[in-house]
């Protein structure tokens, strides 16, 4: 088509406006019509590009008369924002559609296990001995160690325990070749601590210990927990006390009744028994008293001085009470059915 | 020991039931272990004796009796018994009675004729008796009385637990002293009343082991029936005591030793040649004890002897020869104080004790002995007859008893208590002791009867005791606090546990004592520490590996058909030294079955070597360890290294000898690990360091080398040629095949090198690579893979 400018303009205006109507409409439908990005920028190309259907009424502007100029520039305009809208909102759809699709089909079984390495776990008296050891570390004991093999002098006679003693009889005890013994508590360690540290004397010690012992009730080994504290007024009171206090924050029970009843060891006095009332009545948790005057003297500790007081308690059974375990054979089997039920 | 409660009420009798009673004994620390009725609950049964007995005409079995009940008229009552006779005294269940479970006797009929009862047998009421049929009961039983009265039924046995120190305790008496103590009660004490004496016969005592022997009293008691019938009332204590009567006489020195607390010894005078001699034994001595076994005796064993022979071992056990028997005519009774420390020990040396035995080496109180022989004198003569003569008396050396000082102010320190002077005077009263009161203290006269009062602190117990562990209160201890050390060099022990459990390892806690195959196997050690008396042989020996009881683990989980086991255990290990024993604490592990658990996301693999390798090293980190091919008899001698330490072995590492595999019935290899808990335990402090701002450049290096080189020996020359800007050397891939000649390997090197001042230039990087390179290739024969 030839137009010759001047005797057309009105009408060529009319034509224009005309014409932007149809081509914001085709071009629309166009993009709608559009389901990737590749054909949205082609078809966004047809009316935008260099030689697009819209930028070709704009280049054909300048040819209006000057009146109209303006009208038809902000029709042009209006039409290139819609369709540039339409096209970014398309766009985004196109993205988002294509997103939820890539995203659909990534999606995994959430419920597949995870991959690799298993836990382990902790026995259960190591359980118990930690629970225990943190508690009293929270009032300032320190864990203290010792020999399982001991001589007489450290698991006996330091102990107030002479040779003879009928109290002896109380413990079967294991002997090695040599005339030495298997620890059959765990006090020696009391008295090889005692022998090289200076009081105050704050201190738990664990182990295993050893006793001619076995049924469902005794095993051979077994482990203890001895406590022990010895200052410049250390009182029986201060042995109930913190005994009590323990068994509550372990057994997790502020109203845990406790007892404590008078009983004998050679190397306390006056010597308790723990008791804690449990559903069936009172039940025997551990052994305590004022540390034997003897005892001080035995590792060099002015008794007028210091006093202390010390306990024992059966970690052993400490668990069994704790985790509702009715066999004490059941710790020493490693059933690995048994002890995965700690982790 | 085990008692009759109304044995002791007959002592003291506190207005408190039997569960009370049983309370207060607890808790002064006499434990109560049991509390068992003497005969079950039953109700209206009483003494009844046999009038007629006539067969019952529609069963050859039955009888029809009629019995006196005590109402007056005769009772008729059908009875399958096969001893019932007439004049027998029996227990009949009267309508109305209740019997042990629940059996509620109406009159009924049987076969045809009437019952008006039941007469009843031993078992049916819930009593031991020996004999089938009805309970005989003696022929002066009343007719009417209740039975339970009768035999006094209504009784409690009362089983204690007595500890060490309070052998003051093992007798009624005793105890009776301690109930009356406690519940401020009155003590009503058996009379004892000497014997006067009615011939002048003796037997002379000398005592040539004064420390063994504090005091001996003997007495002839002539002209007995020896064979005379125990009294009821007697055997009844004695059984409910739970001790069986044998013989009156013997019966007799059993009620002594469980009334008083007194053994005592009956001698049948006619085995006696001359005096009584009590002294050490002597080396070629024989004695057949009364459990009729022959002993050589020892000399550190008090003997009973006349002028030819031992007779007895003092306060253990009589000779069966010279015992009193029912035959015997005349006696020679013994009461006599024997030395706690003589007879301490010895019934574990000679593999018996006795009762008596029991008491005298815990103390018996020595001032009884003249009591209890009077008591004893006094029952023989009235259930045996026979005449006394009078007491001969020898001493030793009694024990001493000195005043023990109290410190009101000790007591009320070490009990963390406030109490005045007058409130402790008060509870030494109520426990008996004599006692001088001084300014701020008192002396307290133990008394004879007590061997546990010496010091301040047995008083302080004491006191304790009565006062109440209950009312000694319980506040939070008041201290001085004092913040714990923590040293950043020592990990705790939770940590190291945690670690492993983890790296999916299992705690598992195995015995001490082992197998010693276990040790020759694992540890290669023929002599390990041997116990003297293990409970079981396989348990024989003290364990210098941890790896055994492992190993004995693996086995029994595998039997419980595990797929999978990864163990570790922290226990001491021993071993003899010069100085006695080794005990050092180690940390070892297992591992066997898949490398991971059997899972969707990747192959099974395995456990093998350098995943346990890699536990290791975790556990080892942050020391310098270097693993060096190592033969250790329970590893597989090509796949097994030693771990060293700046030079010290700490630890080893392997895959478990195919030799132990088999032995041990293993469906494959395990791989195990034992280190030096020391080693484990311990860490570092960190000094940080200024990092470098500038990149690190990255060098590779694959190198072609023999197959027998090993990587650790190449890192080494690595380390040794490395400038200093080298920050890291590590290898990252092992290839065999295509490419690589047979017999040899290639490694690649990752080499990381950085300056802290500038930034590398090529030729600084080629500079420091190709030393790298020249260095292992003279000493490995590395080349470039090319």
């Amino acid at each position: 088509m030839t137009i010759r400018s001047g005797q057309l303009s009105y009408a060529y205006g009319v034509s224009v406006m005309n014409n932007v109507d149809t081509i914001l409409e085709s071009g629309l439908s166009a993009l709608n019509a559009v389901q990737d990005l590749v054909e949205l920028e082609q078809v966004k190309a047809r009316y935008l590009g260099k030689s697009g259907e819209l930028t070709e009424l704009l280049k054909q502007l300048g040819k209006l008369p000057a009146e109209e100029r303006k009208a038809a520039g902000a029709a042009i305009n209006a039409a290139k924002q819609a369709f540039e809208a339409r096209h970014n909102e398309r766009r985004d759809l196109i993205n988002a559609d294509k997103l939820a699709r890539q995203l659909a089909a990534e999606s995994l079984d959430v419920t597949l296990p995870g991959r690799g390495s298993a836990v382990g776990g902790l026995h259960p008296v190591t359980l118990t001995l930690e629970r225990i050891a943190t508690l009293f570390h929270s009032m300032g004991f320190e864990v203290a160690d010792g020999p399982e093999i001991e001589t007489d002098f450290h698991n006996f006679q330091a102990l107030n325990i002479p040779e003879n003693h009928p109290a002896r009889a109380m413990q079967d005890t294991f002997y090695v070749e040599g005339g030495d013994v298997l620890r059959t508590h765990t006090s020696p360690i009391q008295v090889r601590y005692m022998l090289n540290n200076e009081p105050p004397i704050k201190i738990v010690a664990p182990g295993r210990v050893y006793r001619v012992d076995s049924d469902a009730t005794h095993s051979p080994m077994f482990h203890q927990m001895e406590g022990l504290w010895v200052d410049q007024d250390v009182s029986f009171a201060d042995l109930k006390a913190t005994v009590t206090d323990f068994l509550r924050r372990f057994f997790e029970r502020d109203d845990l009744q406790v007892r404590f009843r008078p009983s004998f060891f050679p190397f306390t006095e006056p010597s308790a028994e723990i008791d804690v009332l449990g559903e069936r009545g009172w039940l025997e948790v551990g052994g305590c008293g004022m540390v034997h005057p003897n005892v001080l003297k035995n590792v060099n500790i002015d008794p007028e001085k210091y006093t202390g007081f010390a306990f024992g308690i059966g970690l052993d059974r400490f668990a069994m009470l704790r985790y509702g375990v009715n066999d004490l054979r059941l710790f020493f089997e490693n059933d690995l059915n048994f002890l995965k039920q700690f982790n | 020991m085990q008692f009759s409660e109304q044995w002791l009420r007959s002592w003291v009798n506190p207005s408190l039931s039997t569960d009370e009673l049983s309370y207060l004994l607890t808790m002064a620390g006499l434990e109560v272990e049991e509390v068992d009725a003497a005969a079950p609950a039953f109700s209206g049964v009483v003494v009844a004796e046999v009038k007629e007995v006539a067969k019952h005409e529609n069963a050859d079995r039955l009888r029809v009796t009629k019995v006196d009940v005590g109402n007056g008229e005769l009772v008729q009552i059908v009875c399958g018994a096969p001893n019932v006779a007439v004049g027998l005294k029996v227990p009949c269940a009267l309508p109305g009675a209740v019997l042990p479970g629940d059996f509620k006797i109406k009159p009924t009929k049987m076969r045809g004729v009437e019952s008006g009862g039941m007469l009843c047998s031993g078992k049916e009421l819930g009593v031991p008796d020996d004999a089938d049929g009805l309970l005989v009961l003696p022929a002066d039983a009343p007719v009417g009385t209740s039975i339970r009265d009768y035999l006094s039924l209504d009784d409690s046995l009362f089983t204690l637990k007595i500890t060490p120190n309070r052998a003051d305790c093992l007798s009624i008496k005793g105890l009776a002293r301690e109930v009356a103590a406690l519940t401020d009660s009155d003590l009503q004490p058996v009379a004892i009343a000497p014997v006067v004496p009615a011939h002048d016969q003796t037997v002379p005592v000398r005592i040539e082991a004064p420390h063994g022997c504090g005091r001996y009293i003997g007495r002839v008691v002539m002209g007995v029936n020896a064979a005379a019938p125990t009294p009821d009332w007697m055997k009844r204590r004695l059984e409910r005591s739970g001790l069986r009567s044998i013989s009156a006489i013997v019966d007799v020195t059993h009620y002594i030793l469980l009334e008083l607390g007194q053994p005592m010894h009956a001698f049948d005078l006619a085995k006696l040649d001359g005096g009584i001699t009590v002294r050490m034994a002597r080396a070629d001595e024989k004695l057949v004890c009364l459990n009729e076994q022959e002993l050589a005796l020892t000399e550190n064993l008090l003997v009973i002897a006349d002028d030819a022979k031992p007779l007895a071992i003092a306060g253990i056990m009589g000779g069966l020869e010279s015992g009193v028997t029912a035959a015997s005519q005349d006696v020679f009774l013994e009461s006599a104080f024997f030395a706690p420390a003589m007879i301490a020990g010895k019934a574990r040396e000679l593999g018996f004790g006795s009762d008596s035995s029991y008491r005298f080496e815990r103390g018996v109180d020595f001032q009884q002995q003249r009591d209890a022989i009077e008591r004893a004198t006094q029952l023989i003569v009235e259930i045996c007859g026979g005449e006394a003569g009078p007491l001969t008396e020898a001493l030793g050396d009694l024990p001493r008893r000195a005043a023990v000082p109290v410190r009101s102010a000790r007591v009320n320190k070490v009990l963390g208590l406030d109490l005045a002077p007058d409130a402790i005077a008060a509870i030494f009263a109520r426990l008996g002791l004599g006692f001088d009161t001084l300014a701020e203290s008192f002396a307290v006269a133990p008394p004879a009867f007590r061997f546990d009062i010496e010091i301040e602190e047995d008083l302080i117990e004491e006191v304790a005791g009565v006062y109440g562990y209950d009312a000694i209160p319980s506040d939070a201890p008041r201290s001085r606090m004092k913040m714990l050390p923590l040293p950043e060099t020592r990990r705790p022990r939770e940590q190291i546990r945690h670690q492993l459990a983890a790296r999916d390892y299992q705690e598992v806690v195995t015995y001490a004592f082992v197998d010693e195959q276990w040790e020759r196997d694992f540890a290669g050690n023929s002599d390990p520490v041997r116990l003297i008396n293990p409970i079981a042989a396989q348990m024989g020996v003290m364990r210098s590996t941890l790896l055994g009881g492992l190993v004995d683990v693996l086995v029994g989980n595998v039997n419980r058909k595990q797929p999978r086991v990864r163990v570790f255990e922290v226990a001491r290990t021993f071993r003899k030294s010069a100085e006695g024993f080794d005990q050092p604490e180690k940390i070892a592990g297992l591992a066997w079955g898949s490398r991971l658990p059997e899972q969707w996301g990747g192959k099974t693999e395995r456990v093998d070597f350098f995943d346990v390798k890699a536990d290791v090293e975790a556990l080892l980190h942050p020391h310098p360890v270097e693993f060096r091919k190592a033969a250790h008899p329970a590893c597989h001698p090509g796949r097994c290294a030693e771990i060293v330490l700046a030079g010290q072995l700490v630890g080893v590492i392997g895959e478990l000898h195919p030799q132990w595999v088999q032995q041990y019935d293993l469906p494959s290899a395990p791989v195990v690990f034992e280190l030096e808990y020391a080693v484990v335990e311990t860490s570092r402090r960190v000094k940080a360091h200024t990092v470098s701002k500038f990149q690190p450049v990255r060098r590779d290096l694959a190198l072609v080398v023999d197959e027998q080189v090993e990587v650790g020996a190449m890192l080494a020359s690595f380390r040794q040629a490395a400038a200093e800007i080298v920050s890291e050397i590590a290898l990252f891939d092992v290839y065999r095949g295509k490419g690589v000649p047979e017999g040899k390997k290639s490694l690649a090197f990752r080499i990381l090198l950085q300056d802290q001042a500038k930034t590398l230039t090529d030729a600084e990087v080629e500079a420091v690579v190709s030393g790298l390179l020249e260095a292992v290739s003279a000493n490995h024969g590395a080349t470039l893979r090319l």
